[in-house]
């Protein structure tokens, strides 16, 4: 019998040695004899009649090249996702600058930029909108009757009762704006589609039963003859959640017109300006407070900008939504949302998914409330966080040991808050430089959000290889974050053999089930649970068989596999998520259990401002969290370590630059994200408990750190200089307006 | 005039050097010429004439890893891996250059390869572990 457990030790990572050694093989650096390449033609404007395509310049053979228009469209013009609002290629009319309208292929890559760049795309411009409160008003009316792709209402208790009798009401309106993925690897794919052998692609992405079901509409095929294959994927974040199904649909139209396989990989200046962002937000928050700091009610308005098609906004509506009143236990809530539209490229899944806009509002608010009640930003905190047996704003019981207080206990301890918040102040009135330290405390659900895993129906199998192996065949995908090992470690754990003994099959959907998208930060939680259950299940029927003892050693197990093989043909169990009875969720409402469980964190930041340059920097950051059982603890920091850094530079580097619907600074050289000598050290700790429902007590960890980090630096930044600041990117030059403002 | 980059991808198909960025600010591939870490997207191929040219395939010797690549793996320094090769290159030159080196070093000497997975903390220890390591 194995006597060590996997889970919990740092195994090195499956891929790794790939990774390091240049081995791994990316998508761009796949080449198929006879290839192609792609680029798009795109829109110049932001909305307009599509009046004329002019094929420009006497040198270009344009007989050479592979044109595709909407007009060549075998099937459905529309990238099949939640809605059928967004096309493949714009047929008469544009929406936002950069919209896709033609495709070029050649088998030469120097001659296609130079053809691409000879396209004319002549429109008829019209009046476009770019802003949240143009949207609202309906200065123009962009998308169906009112620019409002969905709205939610969330309702617990009576807020309207409160606010006579609270002694303080405390308005606040915050904002966040546009943030680029910038995984190093741009998006890219390779297709082969022809009738006889339909449509086959290999791509960077998340999701490749997302872009099998986009294919399926795009393609007149039965959904057997298309096929996706996720190749290595240099990082997603959620930007390779739903675009991959756009450029894998543009490479599969070039191949099914030319007969020839075709690749088409963007360059850094197309990934920027054309692919999804963190959807710009705008929070209005109306607080009633008791003299002793007791939330009374909380009068929550949150919109999230879109962008021109309906995409996965809703979704991430709805995580912002749910995740607007944090942490605490407030009798009276209301939460009234919208997911609005604009002509700016449709924004989408990014870490955090609407989370972080919404908690940056809240965690920012608070601080203000407590300044007006005379309270401790933590004081006041402290009063109000959750407690097991509480409700949330979607009155969602917490069955959890949520501990609030022992995190921010720890949290402060780690950092030596108190004496730090005393002695900045008393050295701030005399250095030329000003410090500060500030927190935020806030929660991240994990899985899919109310039912939605209940319609996910996700499914994960484990097969016995020739050689006495285990295979785990699931849709989840390896971007990095480390499903390969975590799920070789659950099995290998589940199977009570050697970590070693376990492979990952490649996602194909040809080859392995729909374990649904890798997003969510589902894929330990929910999938690894399945990967846990159907291991169980074929341990079960090697030992029904006889063939393997109660008791063995991996090679005992090895042996058995390749006995029963032999014998009774192949050996596969699956595993079908079927939701917990005691999760119940009511879609009308929008109330209920709307996670399975959630992650809870404090998380302390210490900056330095210079008034002379403007710069705020962040010299030290304690992450502590609570995410169930830890699966591997070096995974574990890497992915609060690098969402720390992600949210740093959400909160003082990033700046999408937008001019008349387009970014402006597209490329790594002005749109600025944190470097090796810009990141503060990342401290990490977690407390653990243990989740009844996950694989080995864990829950989710993945988005968590990209919610905290905003409100935390600019309540430091508050404490440095005395500032309420209400926006993030912050950038020196608004840092200056601010101070200045307040010298004056 | 083709870039020593797609020289290397695309004539040699040593694909192990990614390109990131295109304009010399991601690091993804970092290469060294004669010992001297650049940026390979910025190099036109005719310059590096009569040049020895190391790429991440030539790091491992045969199946023994560097003791930056083992590092790397043993202390997280490679998520997504995209970066991984340049990062690797980089820090290996810095280690050419400084074989002890300190917090700040480290910081600096990777400044010019960007990470956006790792929040870069995985890959200082893996540069602090490297040093640790007995050299292969």
């Amino acid at each position: 019998m194995k006597q060590q457990h996997t889970v919990g030790s740092p195994v090195p990572r499956k891929e790794g040695r790939d990774k390091v050694t240049g081995q791994a093989r990316y998508v761009d650096d796949l080449h198929f004899p006879d290839m192609l390449y792609g680029v798009t033609v795109r829109s110049p404007v932001a909305r307009g009649h599509l009046r004329q395509i002019v094929f420009d310049s006497d040198v270009i053979p344009w007989d050479e090249f592979v044109i595709v228009t909407a007009k060549d469209i075998p099937g459905l013009n529309a990238v099949a996702l939640i809605l059928l609002d967004q096309p493949y290629l714009a047929d008469k009319f544009v929406n936002h600058a950069e919209e896709p309208v033609l495709l070029l292929a050649h088998h030469d890559k120097y001659l296609l930029e130079e053809a691409r760049r000879a396209v004319r795309v002549q429109i008829d411009p019209l009046p476009a909108i770019f802003s949240i409160e143009d949207s609202l008003n309906r200065k123009e009316t962009i998308w169906g009757e009112d620019n409002v792709f969905k709205h939610f209402h969330v309702e617990k208790g009576d807020v309207d009762s409160v606010w006579g009798d609270a002694d303080f009401i405390v308005e606040g309106e915050y904002t966040t704006g546009a943030q680029e993925q910038l995984y190093i690897e741009n998006n890219g794919v390779i297709a082969i589609a022809n009738q006889d052998d339909g449509v086959t692609v290999w791509g960077s992405m998340q999701c490749p039963y997302y872009v099998h079901k986009a294919l399926s509409k795009l393609f007149p095929l039965d959904e057997t003859k298309i096929r996706v294959i996720q190749v290595e994927t240099g990082g997603g974040f959620g930007g390779k959640e739903e675009y991959p199904s756009m450029i894998a649909g543009h490479a599969a139209l070039l191949a099914w017109k030319s007969g020839r396989p075709v690749k088409m990989v963007y360059d850094r200046a197309e990934d920027m300006v054309a692919t999804t962002k963190r959807h710009p937000s705008r929070t209005r928050h109306r607080t009633a407070v008791s003299r002793e700091g007791k939330l009374l009610g909380m009068d929550i308005e949150f919109v999230v900008d879109g962008g021109a098609y309906a995409t996965l906004s809703s979704v991430v509506l709805s995580r912002g939504t749910i995740h607007a009143a944090g942490p605490y236990n407030c009798p009276n809530v209301r939460i009234q949302s919208k997911a609005i539209a604009t002509n700016v490229p449709p924004h989408g899944a990014f870490r955090g998914f609407g989370a972080p806009q919404s908690i940056f509002a809240l965690e920012r608010h608070l601080n203000k409330v407590a300044g007006v009640v005379g309270l401790a930003p933590e004081e006041l905190r402290r009063r109000n966080f959750i407690h097991e047996g509480e409700m949330t704003a979607t009155s969602q019981v917490i069955h959890e040991k949520v501990d609030m207080d022992g995190l921010m206990k720890r949290a402060f301890e780690l950092t030596d808050y108190y004496e730090k918040r005393k002695r900045f102040e008393v050295e701030n009135a005399s250095s030329r430089q000003k410090k500060g330290i500030g927190f935020a405390s806030f929660m991240h659900g994990a899985g899919f959000t109310g039912s939605g895993e209940q319609f996910l129906e996700s499914v994960v199998g484990v097969e016995a290889t020739r050689d006495g192996r285990v295979r785990v065949l699931a849709a989840s995908t390896e971007i990095g974050q480390g499903t390969n090992t975590i799920f070789a470690q659950i099995a290998a754990d589940a199977l009570s053999v050697d970590y070693d003994l376990i492979e990952i099959a490649r996602p194909d959907t040809g080859s392995v089930p729909n374990s649904g998208p890798t997003v969510a930060s589902r894929t330990v939680m929910i999938v690894g649970k399945l990967v846990e259950s159907a291991a169980i299940g074929l341990k079960q029927t090697l030992v029904n068989s006889g063939l393997l003892a109660t008791e063995y050693s991996s090679q005992e197990f090895q042996k058995a596999c390749v006995e029963y093989l032999e014998k009774h043909g192949p050996l596969k169990s699956f595993s079908k998520y079927k939701q917990p009875e005691n999760i119940r969720w009511d879609d009308e409402k929008y109330r209920g259990d709307a996670y399975g469980a959630y992650a809870w964190a404090v998380y302390v930041a210490e900056v330095t401002v210079d008034p002379i340059t403007y710069e705020a920097h962040v010299d030290d950051f304690v992450a502590v969290q609570e995410v169930g059982h830890v699966m591997h603890p070096i995974l574990a920091a890497g992915q609060i370590e690098g969402g720390v850094a992600q949210a740093i530079g959400f909160t003082l580097f990033e700046n999408v630059v937008w001019k008349e619907g387009r970014m402006a600074n597209n490329q790594m050289t002005n749109y600025i994200m944190p470097t090796a000598a810009d990141i503060p050290p990342i401290r990490v700790f977690f407390a653990e408990t243990q989740y009844a429902l996950g694989p080995s007590g864990a829950k989710g960890i993945g988005e968590l750190p990209m919610d905290g980090a905003a409100p935390a630096i600019l309540n430091a930044i508050e404490h440095a200089t005395g500032l309420s600041l209400t926006h993030v990117p912050l950038m020196p030059e608004e840092l200056m307006l601010a101070m200045e403002n307040e010298r004056a | 005039m083709a870039r020593l980059l797609d020289v290397l991808r695309e004539d040699l198909r040593l694909t192990g050097t990614k390109e990131g960025c295109g304009e010399g600010e991601c690091g993804a591939c970092s290469v060294l010429i004669d010992g001297v870490l650049v940026n390979s997207c910025l190099v036109p191929a005719l310059q590096v004439a009569g040049a020895e040219i190391k790429t991440i395939e030539g790091i491992a010797s045969g199946e023994q890893l560097h003791r930056v690549q083992q590092a790397f793996i043993d202390c997280g320094g490679a998520q997504c891996g995209i970066c991984t090769p340049g990062m690797v290159i980089a820090a290996i030159s810095l280690l050419n250059h400084n074989s002890n080196p300190d917090e700040a070093a480290i910081r600096n000497g990777l400044a010019g390869n960007l990470c956006r997975c790792t929040g870069y903390i995985k890959i200082f220890e893996a540069v602090v572990r490297a040093c640790q390591s007995p050299e292969a």
